[in-house]
């Protein structure tokens, strides 16, 4: 439909995909790497699949992409909620800098 | 003050590197156009390449579960790539299924992690 | 029976999305299918069908996509400072913070919109005491009542007046 805008996504997108991963490399420990890959590889795929929708308009390609978009911005953090208290109970500590733990106190009790 | 030029040192450098892949043309520097999705393409694959480290480094298991995630919702985004060069509208339903895929699988660990059982 | 007929017509529209160049086959089936999915899980995920005819609920839904959508924005350009930078500037820890909402969607929201928003993630919520424990890459306040009021509250009174 609008294939110059579609573009601008696309490139937003990958950006922000690369963003993310760079996070994941970067970051000291799960909880900071899963904040950092979760919110930029969910907006980056976003910005992906919506620029799918710009060049294809209201066709099947372009309404099942944004079928997937909404499915994976419900779906993203949910998983990233789930792997978060998964770790923090498998027993995996939090960086030595960390300043305050409000969990660890309360689930000791 | 040094603090903020290292920085903005980073960031230049990082734009760089994306905007060497995706728009510089190696043989002629006029037609980058002709093949901007293939370079869409080696962006990604980078990204992998970064998710893939953390999966060989990473010292405890749920930094390669977590790795593991995001490449699950990396390659919705390859699909969603390879359906406008090709022109095979049937790649994004790979991508649904592959949404889905990901999803129950991370809920899944998620779930062997804590230590329960999965009717929970 | 509501809530059946509800969730009917949500599973046919997503159905209909997914084989989109309609076919009378595909129609049938997917009728079909819909219809078995609806009769036998009906009553577990719309527990109170009289909210969807409530127009107002819409109008804050259509004021709240735009403010997420935003709030997205700005943290995946506060991630990208973050990560970018050569001394890694953070300072995690996990705080608490205290919430007032009850239903199941609302609160599936909240924690949704918390772990996309700028800086935090949500880790565990206790639902008897109206707990959330959040994750929070840069801690600027360790005290209850000022995280609750820094963290929670724009999208809380948003979600009160949709879902509850």
């Amino acid at each position: 439909m609008n294939e110059v805008l579609g573009t601008v996504f696309i490139v937003i997108g990958l950006a922000f995909d690369f963003f993310g991963c760079l996070g994941l490399v970067r970051l000291p420990d799960v909880y900071n790497r899963l904040q950092a890959a979760t919110k930029c590889v969910t907006l980056g795929t976003c910005g992906i699949l919506f620029g799918l929708f710009l060049f294809r308009g209201f066709t099947a390609a372009g309404l099942k992409a944004l079928l997937c978009l909404i499915f994976i911005i419900l779906t993203a953090p949910v998983s990233a909620h789930a792997l978060a208290r998964g770790a923090y109970i498998s027993g995996v500590k939090l960086w030595d800098k960390s300043v305050v733990d409000k969990y660890g106190e309360d689930i000791s009790k | 003050m040094t603090r903020r030029v290292r920085w903005v040192i980073g960031v230049v450098l990082v734009v760089l590197l994306l905007g060497l892949i995706l728009f510089y043309s190696f043989p002629s520097m006029l037609r980058w156009q002709s093949n901007f999705l293939s370079r869409c393409f080696i962006v990604l694959l980078a990204s992998s390449a970064l998710c893939l480290y953390r999966v060989l480094r990473g010292p405890t298991a749920p930094d390669r579960i977590v790795a593991i995630d995001i490449l699950g919702i990396m390659v919705v985004g390859f699909c969603a790539i390879l359906t406008l060069p090709t022109g095979r509208d049937w790649y994004i339903d790979i991508g649904i299924a592959w949404a889905l895929q990901s999803f129950i699988g991370t809920i899944a660990l998620a779930k062997y992690l804590e230590g329960r059982d999965f009717d929970e | 029976m509501k809530s059946k007929i509800l969730l009917f017509v949500l599973g046919f529209f997503v159905w209909a999305l997914l084989v989109w160049p309609p076919d009378i086959q595909h129609i049938i089936i997917g009728i079909l299918i819909a219809f078995l999915v609806s009769s036998i899980t009906g009553d577990l995920f719309v527990k109170r069908p009289s909210l969807f005819t409530d127009f107002k609920r819409y109008l804050w839904f259509g004021y709240y996509v735009p403010l997420f959508i935003w709030e997205c924005i700005k943290a995946n350009i506060d991630v990208a400072y973050r990560v970018s930078h050569p001394d890694v500037p953070i300072k995690p820890g996990i705080v608490k913070v205290k919430t007032n909402l009850k239903s199941d969607t609302g609160l599936t929201f909240l924690a949704n919109s918390i772990t996309l928003t700028p800086g935090t993630m949500c880790v565990d919520i206790d639902r008897e005491n109206g707990f959330l424990y959040i994750h929070w890459i840069y801690v600027k306040d360790k005290d209850i009542e000022k995280a609750t009021k820094l963290i929670v509250e724009t999208f809380e009174n948003i979600l009160k007046r949709i879902f509850e």
